[in-house]
């Protein structure tokens, strides 16, 4: 490389579990250069055992995100020049609120794990016999369902949410809002066992409202709208008497 | 270490309404310990609430006004959005709230002086 060709200064942060330090590198300046680009330049070409994730580079699969200068981002669609200070230096870490598995690959097994807590999945109930569930496109549950299910479930909400900081129960607003779609959807059953779970001791009543999930969602999804309502579904199911575990 | 990232408007407005609901937390036992002199020791109580002349205690009490009414109006936006249907304007509400408890304070403090 030229000598006076314009360099970043990256600090990466190195190591497992919770023991690690920042390293630092310098990464030539490419035009149209993202964060992913950075970290594939010093795995390429600076230190082969550099570890991140990643699989789409187009902002679909959701296994690209990390801390970049402290804030949570998709990093295959997070432009260099639009994060990196004004002396080009720039800051990488692994998604917070998730133990760290190597260097940049955080551990997102206890964010899927509360999915599951979350009964944010399909509970089917019908059979052959019954009729099919009439799903009208323009209604406004089904609107809010299609806009929430664009979720690609890269923990960005996650690492951004300072309750889940807080409270290692919290079943967190990715978990929570798909929990929501399950609950809107004309198909599902189980609807109590769904407002149990997203309403014990982990749920949706942790949520301080701070907004945090929507600010940094990269889909520019607001699970505070999915929030908000499983509050107040469960909240009337309370008053009427029903259960919340 | 990592700095979570925290500078947007509904952060703010969750820390306005922790911290002012703490600040009240504090304040309000003394509120009532002063008022009790009302009825064990009025002439105490006359003492403490000529020092109110002071304007520095009266900028404290618009203070302390601005506090229980961004509490107030905060406390209501956060009601609005758990028992009302979604409203995509948090962020405006949010400035409505801190507004008007400028608003209040303010009428408050001009009152006073
Ligand atoms: S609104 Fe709720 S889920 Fe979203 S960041 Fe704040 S506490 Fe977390
Ligand atoms: S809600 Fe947004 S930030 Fe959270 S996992 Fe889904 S796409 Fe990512
Ligand atoms: S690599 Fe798939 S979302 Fe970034």
């Amino acid at each position: 490389m030229p000598a006076d060709e314009p360099m970043l200064r990256v600090s990466v942060w190195r190591g497992s579990g919770t023991k690690g330090e920042f390293e630092n590198f310098d990464v030539p300046v490419r035009e149209n250069q993202t964060i992913l680009d950075i970290v594939s330049w010093i795995q390429q070409y600076a230190d082969p055992t550099l570890s991140y994730r990643f699989a789409c580079r187009v902002g679909m699969c959701g296994s690209c995100a990390m801390m970049v200068n402290g804030e949570p981002r998709w990093t295959c669609r997070t432009h260099v020049n639009k994060v990196a200070s004004h002396d080009n230096s720039l800051t990488l870490e692994p998604l917070r609120n998730l133990p760290v598995i190597k260097d940049l690959a955080a551990d997102l097994a206890p964010f899927f794990e509360k999915w599951v807590e979350a009964e944010a999945f399909h509970h089917p109930e019908s059979t052959r016999e019954d009729e099919i569930a009439a799903v009208d496109p323009e209604s406004a549950e089904r609107a809010g369902i299609d806009a929430a299910i664009e979720c690609i479930n890269c923990a960005v909400c996650y690492a951004a949410c300072d309750t889940v900081a807080g409270n290692v129960d919290y079943l967190g607003p990715a978990a929570l809002q798909r929990a929501w779609t399950q609950f809107q959807d004309e198909r599902a059953g189980s609807k109590d066992a769904i407002l149990d779970a997203v309403s014990g001791s982990g749920g949706c009543h942790n949520c301080h409202s701070m907004g945090s999930c929507a600010h940094y969602c990269p889909n520019e999804l607001n699970p505070l709208i999915a929030i908000a309502d499983l509050k107040r579904i469960t909240a009337w199911r309370r008053l009427k008497g029903g259960s919340n575990a | 270490m990592k700095t979570p990232a925290r500078k947007h408007p509904l952060w703010l407005a969750f820390m306005l309404h922790r911290v002012s609901g703490l600040a009240l937390a504090l304040f309000l036992p003394l509120h009532f310990w002063v008022l009790s002199y009302a009825l064990t020791a009025p002439v105490t109580l006359d003492g403490f609430l000529r020092w109110t002349e002071y304007p520095l205690v009266k900028f404290a009490e618009f203070g302390l006004v601005f506090l229980l009414a961004v509490h107030f109006f905060g406390g209501l936006r956060l009601l609005a959005l758990e028992f009302l249907p979604w409203s995509d304007r948090q962020k405006t509400l949010a400035a409505t709230a801190v507004g008007a408890a400028f608003l209040v304070s303010g009428t408050f403090l001009l009152k006073a002086i």
